[in-house]
């Protein structure tokens, strides 16, 4: 069994070429949600060269929609949901510096020789376990799009939010070991 | 005739629909406890365990147990001497957009399913109703998640096709979804029927407890060797390996035919949630 690695974000590229396809680890710091609709609309700014409402540079994204939350909760139920949605996307925002993502399930090709070219990695959280990551969510604040509801993008502050190494930055991938 | 008013039934809808939502299947927690006792892989171990703390935390928090509370569907079986006051219908999808508000849960439903506005209540429910005997109401209220529900597949096999070729078809899909199902899966068959008729016995059979089996001992066979192949694939939890890929194999069969044999898969993911009321 290997040890888990504690990472606090934003993670540095050093950091991030130690880190093996497989390898467990406790996030800790910012992220940003971001689901299909909020990706077609980071891509389209980029497109038209317009300002992006976050900084994109050095951040995680997070494939997730999170259920609304109760008075006094941050978050509600906020499991990943499925990567490959985003792999269209993925590239373009990979060259402008994302460092990090965390979804469920398997990338492309195209994804994963950009995770390569641009030293990222690729984390997955554990899936249909939403309830569970609601406790790893301290803070969480509406960072852009809000008329989006579920798929705005949310500002959320976790801590030992648990993620295993889905594809490294030498492009292993643990669903091919 | 007994007379039900309309009203009660979009309570019970709501009180189904919340409590399928926060407590997870009784036979479901059960299953996800047996395989984590025999599983041996150390990954496919802890994730187990993260499912069975997660719905602990989702029935005492009263949270979702997945963040996709998904599209409801709705078994309906009223009995002939049942006199329903006021619109079916209307109280079913009431009670679901209640529900939906009033326990924090997504609202996933577009109105159209080209335009794609969310239409923020969470319905319309997708409705089966059926006439049983007796004067009473029996509601079972399923949310699905579409991780899972787009993994499923119909295929009309020619009539002289063997039980082989229908496993095979049926492991295949559960490989090709592999970790967007989020395995342990169980899976719902239909097979016979009509195309839609294969399709709805497949999501009824999702409602079957997990541990039963068909009566039909030929099928009670090939649900077996079915689970077997499936656990035998190394998917696993997530899909990150192990030997829980399946926690349960249900088949509804239904005559069919001359010339046809349709077999519907629908993939639960292990966030099988349903709920049933009597009234
Ligand atoms: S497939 Fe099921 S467990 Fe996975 S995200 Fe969807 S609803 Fe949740």
């Amino acid at each position: 069994m290997q040890k888990l690695k504690e990472i606090e974000l934003p993670i540095t590229k050093e950091e991030i070429v130690r880190l093996r396809a497989g390898d467990e680890v406790l996030l800790s710091g910012i992220v940003f949600t971001a689901r299909d609709q909020a990706h077609k609309r980071l891509c389209e700014c980029i497109e038209a060269n317009k300002p992006l409402p976050i900084n994109i540079n050095n951040s995680v994204i997070y494939y997730c929609g999170p259920t609304p939350h109760k008075k006094g909760k941050p978050i509600g139920s906020c499991g990943p949901t499925t990567a490959k949605r985003m792999d269209e996307f993925t590239p373009v925002l990979l060259s402008r510096g994302l460092s990090a993502m965390i979804g469920k399930g398997s990338r492309s090709k195209e994804v994963i020789s950009a995770i390569k070219k641009y030293k990222s990695v690729y984390f997955i959280a554990p899936a249909g376990a939403g309830a569970y990551l609601a406790k790893k969510v301290k803070e969480a604040k509406i960072a852009a799009y809000p008329k989006l509801g579920p798929e705005a993008i949310y500002r959320l502050k976790v801590k030992d939010f648990p993620a295993i190494v889905g594809i490294d930055s030498k492009g292993r991938n643990i669903y091919e070991n | 005739m007994r007379r039900i008013k309309a009203k009660e039934i979009e309570n019970k809808v709501c009180e189904a629909a919340l409590k399928a939502n926060f407590e997870l299947r009784k036979d479901v927690l059960r299953s996800l406890g047996i395989a984590r006792n025999k599983e041996t892989v150390p990954i496919a171990g802890k994730m187990l365990d993260i499912l069975i703390e997660n719905a602990k935390i989702a029935k005492k928090e009263k949270l979702a147990i997945c963040q996709d509370t998904g599209m409801v569907v709705v078994f309906c079986r009223i009995g002939s001497k049942a006199q329903i006051i006021g619109d079916i219908n209307e109280a079913i999808n009431n009670g679901i957009k209640t529900a939906y508000k009033r326990g924090f849960l997504r609202k996933s439903v577009v109105r159209d399913p080209l335009k794609r506005t969310n239409a923020n209540t969470n319905t319309p429910c997708v409705i089966h109703y059926d006439i049983i005997s007796g004067n009473k109401i029996k509601i079972a209220v399923m949310p699905k998640g579409f991780g899972s529900e787009n993994s499923g597949a119909v295929k009309l096999f020619n009539p002289t096709a063997t039980e082989a070729q229908i496993k095979e078809f049926i492991i295949s899909k559960v490989k090709e979804a592999g970790s967007s199902a989020c395995p342990p899966v169980v899976l719902g068959i239909g097979i016979g029927g009509t195309l839609d008729k294969a399709a709805s016995l497949a999501k009824e059979a999702l409602l079957r407890q997990i541990g039963s089996r068909n009566p039909k001992k030929h099928i009670a066979l090939l649900e077996k060797e079915i689970l077997y192949a499936l656990n035998k694939t190394g998917i696993g939890p997530m899909g990150l390996g192990g030997k829980t890929t399946c926690l349960a194999v249900n088949i509804l069969e239904y005559p069919t035919h001359i010339a046809g044999l349709p077999v519907c898969v629908n993939i639960s993911c292990h966030a099988l949630r349903s709920a049933e009321v009597i009234i």
